[in-house]
């Protein structure tokens, strides 16, 4: 009998709805005499009935929507003890992969080829991107989003076009919702921002939980199942190259593209963050960038910035670069170069269109 | 063990005892704290689009209270430095009332964080893969719960102490409140280092971030504490000197006139500049290229603002009412100025010069209406408690019986 009145008690003010001034059923009430309690008479009795149940039932109809929750969203037993992605073993990390290939397949009835790629050694890759070529077409941006299962409702790109007023570089001055039935226009430029894989990285400093990093080959990646979702990193990064899975992502089966890694492409859920990752489904495999592969100008420029003989070093040797907002001290490996040659240089320029698409 | 069980029984009872006055507030408050939590589940399963979040504007409403309550947390500290290092006997009486409240803000700072996240199921991994000492936001998780520990200690320990009708023991509480006062200062410096130390956003960072915090919450707390002790002290027979809150008047007029201060010289550095990094700042004051949802809030906070100031400057302060009516009004100044003035402005424009405006949602608000009658639930059941121990009508060896009518809510 203890116990229900325990639980008279609390609900009976959860719900607050009886037991005035005039009440006297708590009055000397002690919880250790059982049931007969002096002043516990039967209509306060019943009266604390009726709010116990109104306090429950108040409190059950606060809690109804958790009805809808989806089953994705509650995490298994396996997926709840996975460690971070740099403490796991060689065999929790094709547990790991096994879980993910399982579950997509169950979600887009494709068998998904998903592997963890490592750096390679001696690879530092860093992108560049010529700006007299960029004609704003902004095929980059949908070929990012069909290689790198992004959501398609709401659409996630990772890359944003600006539609710059020639005569500025400042992107203050950019124009991010041009629509032009035909571009480029004439009296503007065009400039592509995605993340710059910066070699100091604010939105690594900040993360709480380590749930993003560099890699030895330079590029900044996210493990999507250890991310708590503060959005700390987006707050921190300079070039806006963060993105938040705001709602469930949708991705139609049919648009699945079934080849990923566990740090890059794979399918996300909702309340995590991602970002560019330099294809490192590709790239790691001597591939290229699918935003680099679709430019119909040549203008995206990508390699290994250790080897001298790659075109992104020359590019560095003989263009004159710059890089975005160099002020905020994250050294951006990922520049940008105007066609025209360095005066001063006495290296001969390559055509760059003999090179255009050469891997790292 | 035992003892401390039935302690905590009795506690527990009596938090569920009042007149109907108190059994109102206590019904509005849960009501609203439930709307909250139907709000926030609705939020579990859709994710946070359900607020007025973006991608460009990724903080909101939540990280804005959040920061106002780590700023009334750290104020109660106010409090304690007259009475310990000044010995002020005012306030000696009422320093356990102002330590509570910063427990009933740290609690309700945490519940506006967890809301935050978009995984709150992984919040462990807060406890397994610390970023120590690199992230600031890790620094603040640990400070918050250490201000939290510390003042739960202070406080159940005098509390445990009266009931028992024990003289508290010296070195199990006052070197713990000479941590607090240092500790207070700390968790309200890390909060703001967590902005000022963003360096591709230009809005915040400035060096002038941490110290218009501290002067800004050490108006807003005490303010707060003014304006509760008064409640108290006419809900119950709990006595406080009118000279404690004229001490208290003092604190918030120099604190406030700091933080006006410190408010005028970012605004002059941002506009006299006139360089790039003011376009946030430009966009808060006066809109920027046709948008201009932030304007009318900050002017309606530095109106606010430099109406109590102007008031608390004049001997009409002196008079209670409007003493109460300039402490109303910075509150929701500083709330303003720290919430909608100082986080979302930073987001806009976009790193990349976009300009997305910032409107919360309705469920957003509830949910941080929910979390704010929560957090005054506990504090009421807090005084609730507090009150009759304190005065000695809850003791081990009386029966709960005894207790007063009058000390209910009345
Ligand atoms: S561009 Fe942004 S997201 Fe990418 S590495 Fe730099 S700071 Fe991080
Ligand atoms: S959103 Fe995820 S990756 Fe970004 S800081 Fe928070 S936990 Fe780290």
């Amino acid at each position: 009998m203890r116990l229900p009145v325990v639980k008279n008690q609390e609900s009976v003010h959860s719900s607050a709805s009886s037991c005035g001034d005039g009440c006297t059923c708590s009055g000397g009430a002690n919880p250790y005499t059982g049931s007969t309690r002096p002043g516990m008479t039967r209509r306060s009795f019943l009266r604390r009935g009726a709010a116990v149940t109104g306090g429950l039932a108040a409190l059950a109809a606060s809690l109804s929507p958790l009805r809808d929750l989806d089953g994705d969203d509650i995490p298994s037993v396996q997926k709840f003890l996975q460690k971070h992605y740099k403490e796991m073993s060689g065999e929790e990390m094709e547990e790991a992969l096994a879980r993910i290939r399982k579950e997509v397949e169950k979600r887009y009835d494709v068998r998904p080829d998903i592997r963890d790629f490592k750096p390679m050694d001696g690879v530092e890759f860093v992108y560049g991107l010529n700006l007299s070529r960029c004609i704003g077409c902004r095929k980059c941006v949908h070929a990012c989003v069909a290689e790198n299962n992004q959501s398609r409702d709401p659409e996630i790109q990772y890359i944003r076009v600006l539609e710059m007023p020639r005569g500025s570089v400042d992107i203050e001055d950019g124009d991010h919702s041009y629509d032009r039935a035909t571009v480029p226009d004439e009296n503007h430029y065009y400039m592509p921002i995605q993340c710059h894989q910066c070699a100091n990285p604010p939105c690594v400093k900040v993360c709480p939980v380590e749930a993003t990093w560099q890699e030895d080959d330079g590029i900044t990646v996210i493990d999507y199942d250890w991310c708590i979702g503060c959005r700390y990193c987006e707050a921190a990064c300079p070039y806006w190259a963060r993105r938040f899975n705001f709602a469930k992502p949708t991705l139609p089966k049919a648009d699945l593209n079934p080849n990923m890694a566990y740090l890059s492409n794979r399918p996300r859920e909702k309340g995590v963050m991602e970002k560019c990752h330099f294809c490192l489904q590709r790239t790691r495999q001597g591939r290229l960038p699918a935003c680099l592969e679709v430019c119909p100008t040549g203008a995206r420029k990508f390699g290994n910035i250790l080897d001298p003989q790659s075109e992104v070093s020359q590019i560095l040797k003989t263009k004159r670069v710059f890089v975005l907002k160099a002020d905020v001290g994250t050294l951006p490996r990922f520049f940008y170069y105007f066609d025209e040659r360095d005066p001063i240089s006495d290296i001969p320029l390559e055509a760059s269109s003999e090179h255009a698409g050469e891997s790292a | 063990m035992k003892d401390y069980l039935i302690f905590l029984w009795r506690c527990a009872r009596l938090s569920f005892r009042g007149n109907w006055k108190y059994y109102t507030w206590m019904f509005i408050l849960t009501a609203i704290a439930l709307l909250g939590l139907n709000a926030y589940t609705k939020q579990l399963v859709a994710g946070l689009v359900t607020t007025g979040m973006t991608d460009q504007v990724s903080w909101g409403l939540y990280i804005a209270n959040f920061t106002y309550l780590v700023g009334v947390a750290a104020a109660a500290v106010m409090l304690v430095i007259p009475v310990y290092i000044y010995k002020n006997r005012e306030l000696h009486d009422l320093v356990i009332l102002g330590e509570l409240l910063a427990v009933a803000a740290i609690i309700m700072c945490l519940l506006f964080v967890t809301v935050d996240l978009g995984r709150p199921d992984r919040f462990i991994h807060l406890l397994l893969r610390f970023n120590f000492p690199i992230s600031m936001l890790t620094w603040d998780v640990l400070v918050l719960n250490g201000y939290l520990v510390l003042n739960l200690h202070i406080c159940g320990y005098l509390i445990y102490c009266a009931y028992h009708k024990r003289q508290p023991s010296k070195i199990f509480y006052i070197p713990f409140v000479f941590l607090a006062i240092g500790w207070a200062i700390t968790i309200h410096t890390v909060t703001a280092f967590l902005y000022s130390g963003l360096g591709g956003r230009p809005f915040w960072n400035s060096a002038v971030i941490a110290p218009r915090f501290i002067a800004s919450a050490f108006a807003a707390g005490p303010a707060i504490i003014i304006l509760t002790l008064q409640i108290i002290r006419h809900a119950t027979q709990y006595p406080v000197a009118d000279a404690a809150l004229h001490l208290l008047r003092r604190i918030v007029t120099v604190a406030l006139s700091i933080n006006m201060f410190l408010l005028g010289s970012e605004v002059f550095t941002e506009f006299y500049t006139g360089s790039a990094h003011s376009v946030s700042a430009r966009y808060l004051f006066v809109g920027l290229h046709g948008h201009h949802a932030l304007v009318p809030w900050i002017w309606s906070a530095i109106f606010l603002n430099t109406g109590a100031l102007f008031v608390l400057l004049t001997p009409l302060s002196r008079r209670l009412w409007i003493l109460n009516l300039a402490c109303a009004a910075m509150i929701v100044g500083i709330w303003i100025e720290k919430g909608m003035g100082l986080i979302v402005p930073a987001f806009i424009p976009s790193p990349l010069g976009e300009i997305v405006e910032y409107t919360p949602t309705a469920n957003e608000i509830l949910v941080c209406l929910g979390i704010w009658a929560f957090g005054l639930l506990l504090y009421t059941i807090f005084v609730r408690i507090t009150v009759p121990v304190l005065q000695g009508h809850l003791t081990a060896d009386s029966d709960s019986t005894d207790i007063p009518q009058q000390v209910d809510a009345s």
